[in-house]
């Protein structure tokens, strides 16, 4: 296993260690609480099922904000991206007729282009006007939060004030087969769907021309420049591909895991993509997996709650921990360095594979090993 | 005998390499050091070392007799160790002031007492003749000065032991002589000093002694008096160099590069370089002298298409480029050597072998049907490697940033080399090289010229522009002043130029 492995894991066991401190000291058993956390995520097929399905979404978020990562950008606006990506699926799932063959794709050619819409604008004012993504992408947000409370309002209200009308079964992502496959949980297509992008994802970025392109310019954009690499063009396609799998996640949750839409609320899959992605030491495999594990914890805090008296939040504290380990890896990767040191005293023969550098090695690009 | 430093019998491995092995450096107390070898010879791993940047694997570190464990830059500073790296660790947009005192900010109460800082540090700028003003912007001040900041910070934590890294790859000629005298004031007060540089003149000028290392491995420590350049070079390299290059006289033939009244804005937004003209024929090397910061890299950008022209043209192969993209431009058969390696040269978390395609990844057979095609990437990595002598411990799957400053430099010139330019613009090519890679990479440019391709040499180094060039071009002020042939000038007639007299004013 690599490092960034080691460092995630590490910090899922060091997140691990805080929750149970905390049932300690709240007085619960650790061992039984997390007895039932796992098991509420795992215990019968259809509790399986509906980890994965919480998972999905969150896989496609993950992968979201690893993509633009590797450009160099940071997209903070996954949660407008995915809503507005939600909507625009949902939008078209309730206005067309068309057979579901014809309609899921159209739908999340929808959601893709919803997505990729909202992120299109940040990555444009980056490229033309070098304004901060995370700055006008947190703006995009709310726009996309507005439009949408407005639009459903307007023309797609519900039985509630707060929702959209319901999409028909064959609008959605459901897929009874599967769904009896896990128990009657309600995993959906959307599963398969966002595996599929996992694996599209690496693939571009690992095998062809434009990964190389995109890395380039979020390693070292001078160099691509100088390379002959379009800066701009890659910036803006980045964000818009980015944008687009969030997008995805929004028809994952709102046509997928859900059958409407709901307002006023950002959807929190959105910013939990930034943790997810962190976790997955910003790789698509890497998301995959702490994407699963984070729908784990999500649907197993529900049965934790109710076998147990410890309180629902702390799973969340657990996983808020997790993510605080997981974005503050580079303390891990220190303390990771100061345990193989130690080690490697005793041995002085044995060859070293890793030296930590300067103090100050978050200005990677522009400088190097600092020698010469 | 009164060492300050003893490295004793010193063993480094990385992966695939062993950068040190069974090296011993003794600095004698109140001598100038200097450390040779090739590139990639081990000298700054050796030196990371004594900083507390790597530990060794073998061997010990004593300091005043008694032996310790450097285990971080913090513990190497306790000890009196200071360090200028090549690539300056400097905030910019702080003052000199707030940069020498960071991380050891004296306290007043709860603030910072800047006051007293400012004082300190302005006595030990007098004392030691460096001429730093305490409260100008980093961002404000030249290489030279930045680099005295990077000195004034070691004597502020009260460095006994200095280790200047090839201090004087990024300075002109001027500052060079400067930081020669700097030494000289250091060592009077009492310092000690390890220097690495790849200048023999250099070491010369100031040594007292020099250990030479070849491969990782200790070849020997001469007194720099009784030893000649050339023996010098010649431990260091294990065969003799010829310092002077040969080449036959240049027959130019159609004009390749055609710059016409060529304006271009510098980054502070005025013009860096005016109405410049200038031409460049296949089967030529034009040098391009001048002192750094006089218009050379708005020129160099101007024609490989990193910087917006402002008025005039540039025509290549009879096609005027002014709005090419970079890209086009690069197809049209232009390559560049940048100045500036980190910046522009390399993606340092990229392998080099992904480095050597930076260009051409999108080209057969490097990538078909837009998917990169590894194998073949990885034979026309291996044979620039090779080519060039690019050494590096796992080969081109090692990552750029892992390899010594020249061994990064010789992949460049390899890679611009490799794509057969029309045009090859090579800007202090040599810049940070030993001499046994300086002398091939020049018989290299000299090769693509008998070849009948164009050569723009862009070099602060005298000696370089005058050796290797066909004629020189000289620029004061972003202004081209004169043109010169290079058989039939001398470094005086260029000097003069260099300062702006032009050729004219001076014949009357
Ligand atoms: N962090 C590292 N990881 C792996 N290999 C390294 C690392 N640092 C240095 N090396 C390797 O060790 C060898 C010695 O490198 P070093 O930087 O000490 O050379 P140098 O003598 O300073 O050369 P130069 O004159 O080119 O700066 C090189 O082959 C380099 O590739
Ligand atoms: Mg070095």
């Amino acid at each position: 296993m690599n490092k960034a492995g080691i460092i995630s894991l590490i910090s899922v066991f060091l997140g691990l260690l805080a929750g149970a401190v905390l049932m300690i000291i709240t007085g619960h058993n650790p061992f039984v609480g997390f007895m039932y956390l796992i098991q509420g995520g795992t215990l019968t097929l259809e509790r399986i099922g509906n980890t994965l399905a919480t998972a999905t979404p969150l896989i496609l978020t993950g992968l979201s904000v690893t993509f633009a990562f590797k450009t160099g950008l940071f997209n903070i606006g996954t949660p407008g991206q995915m809503l507005f990506g939600g909507f625009c699926a949902t939008a078209v799932g309730l206005t067309s007729n068309l057979p579901s063959i014809l309609l899921l794709p159209l739908m999340l050619l929808a959601g893709f282009l919803g997505g990729a819409l909202f992120a299109f604008i940040p990555g444009l004012l980056k490229a033309v006007f070098n304004v901060h993504e995370v700055v006008s992408s947190i703006m995009m947000n709310w726009i996309s939060f507005w439009i949408v409370y407005y639009t459903i309002q307007a023309y797609f209200k519900g039985n509630m004030e707060t929702e959209s009308r319901l999409l028909a079964d064959s609008a959605t992502l459901r897929a009874p087969w599967l769904s009896n496959l896990f128990g009657g949980s309600y995993i959906n297509l959307g599963l398969l769907i966002a595996i599929l992008c996992v694996a599209v994802v690496a693939f571009i970025l690992n095998k062809t021309t434009f990964g190389y392109e995109l890395k380039s310019v979020g390693f070292n954009r001078h160099a691509a420049e100088y390379g002959g690499i379009s800066v701009n063009k890659n910036i803006i396609l980045s964000m818009m591909i980015s944008g687009g799998l969030a997008g995805l996640a929004g028809v994952m949750q709102y046509a997928g895991n859900a059958n409407n839409i709901q307002i006023g609320v950002m959807p929190s899959q959105g910013f939990d993509g930034i943790a997810v992605a962190l976790l997955g030491g910003i790789t698509p495999i890497g998301s995959l997996f702490s994407a699963l594990f984070f729908g784990l914890l999500y649907s197993g805090r529900g049965f934790m709650n109710a076998m147990t008296d410890v309180p629902p939040e702390i799973a969340d504290t657990i996983i808020a921990t997790i993510i605080y380990f997981a974005a503050t890896s580079i303390l891990v990767e220190r303390l990771l360095d100061k345990f193989s040191k130690s080690r490697k005293t005793a041995q002085l023969s044995e060859a070293t594979t890793a030296d930590p550098l300067y103090p100050d090695s978050s200005e990677k690009n522009t400088e190097d090993k600092g020698d010469n | 005998m009164d060492y300050v430093v003893e490295m004793l019998n010193i063993r480094k491995e990385f992966p695939g390499i062993v950068a040190n092995d069974n090296i011993t450096l003794q600095l004698k107390r109140g001598e100038v050091h200097a450390l040779l070898g090739e590139n990639g010879a081990g000298k700054s791993t050796l030196m990371g070392m004594l900083f507390g940047m790597y530990h060794p694997d073998l061997g010990s570190i004593k300091i005043n007799g008694s032996e310790v464990k450097i285990a971080n830059p913090n513990v190497a500073n306790d000890l009196g160790i200071g360090m200028v790296h090549q690539h300056f660790k400097l905030v910019h947009n702080f003052t000199t002031t707030q940069n020498i005192i960071l991380g050891i900010e004296p306290k007043k109460g709860l603030t910072v007492d800047i006051k007293s800082a400012t004082t300190k540090v302005a006595e030990l700028s007098k004392r030691y003749g460096l001429n730093v003003d305490p409260s100008a912007k980093i961002e404000d001040i030249s290489v030279g000065m930045q680099q005295r900041v990077e000195i004034l910070k070691m004597l502020y934590r009260n460095a006994e032991i200095l280790i200047f890294d090839e201090p004087t790859a990024v300075l002109t000629p001027q500052e060079i002589n400067d930081l020669m005298e700097i030494m000289k004031n250091l060592i009077q007060e009492g310092k000690s000093i390890i220097l690495i540089t790849h200048k023999l003149k250099e070491i010369k000028a100031v040594a007292d002694r020099c250990t030479v290392i070849r491969r990782g491995k200790y070849i020997g420590t001469v007194d720099v008096k009784s030893t000649s350049e050339m023996e010098m070079a010649k431990m260091m390299v294990g065969r003799p160099v010829s310092f002077k290059v040969t080449k036959i006289p240049s027959t130019p033939k159609d004009t390749i590069l055609k710059i016409d009244n060529l304006c271009v804005q510098n980054n502070k937004k005025v013009l860096g370089l005016k109405n410049f003209s200038l031409e460049v024929r296949a089967g030529e090397i034009v040098g391009i002298a001048g002192v750094e910061g006089n218009g050379q890299s708005e020129l160099v950008e101007a024609i490989t298409g990193l910087r917006k022209i402002e008025s005039g043209s540039v025509v290549v192969k009879d096609q005027p480029i002014n709005t090419l993209s970079v890209k086009k431009r690069i197809d049209m058969g232009i390559a560049h050597i940048p100045e500036d390696r980190h910046k522009r040269g390399l993606i340092l978390d990229y392998t080099v072998e992904d480095n050597m395609i930076l260009e051409i990844y999108h080209k057969e057979p490097f990538s078909r049907y837009k998917l990169l095609n590894r194998p073949a990437i990885h034979s026309y990595a291996d044979k620039i490697i090779a080519d060039f002598d690019v050494r590096a411990g796992e080969g081109g799957a090692s990552y750029a940033r892992s390899l010594s400053g020249g061994n990064q430099q010789k992949a460049i010139i390899g890679r611009e080399i490799a794509l057969d330019p029309d045009l090859l613009i090579a800007v202090q090519p040599t810049r940070g090289l030993d001499v046994g890679s300086i002398e091939y990479i020049h018989k290299r440019l000299i090769e693509q010229r008998d070849k009948g391709k164009a050569v723009l040499l862009v070099s602060l180094e005298l000696d370089e522009v005058m050796n290797v060039s066909d004629r020189i071009a000289i620029v004061n002020n972003g202004e081209l002043i004169g043109i010169v042939q290079a058989s039939e000038t001398n470094e005086n007639e260029i000097g003069l130029m260099m300062a702006g007299v032009k050729g004219e004013d001076r014949h009357e």
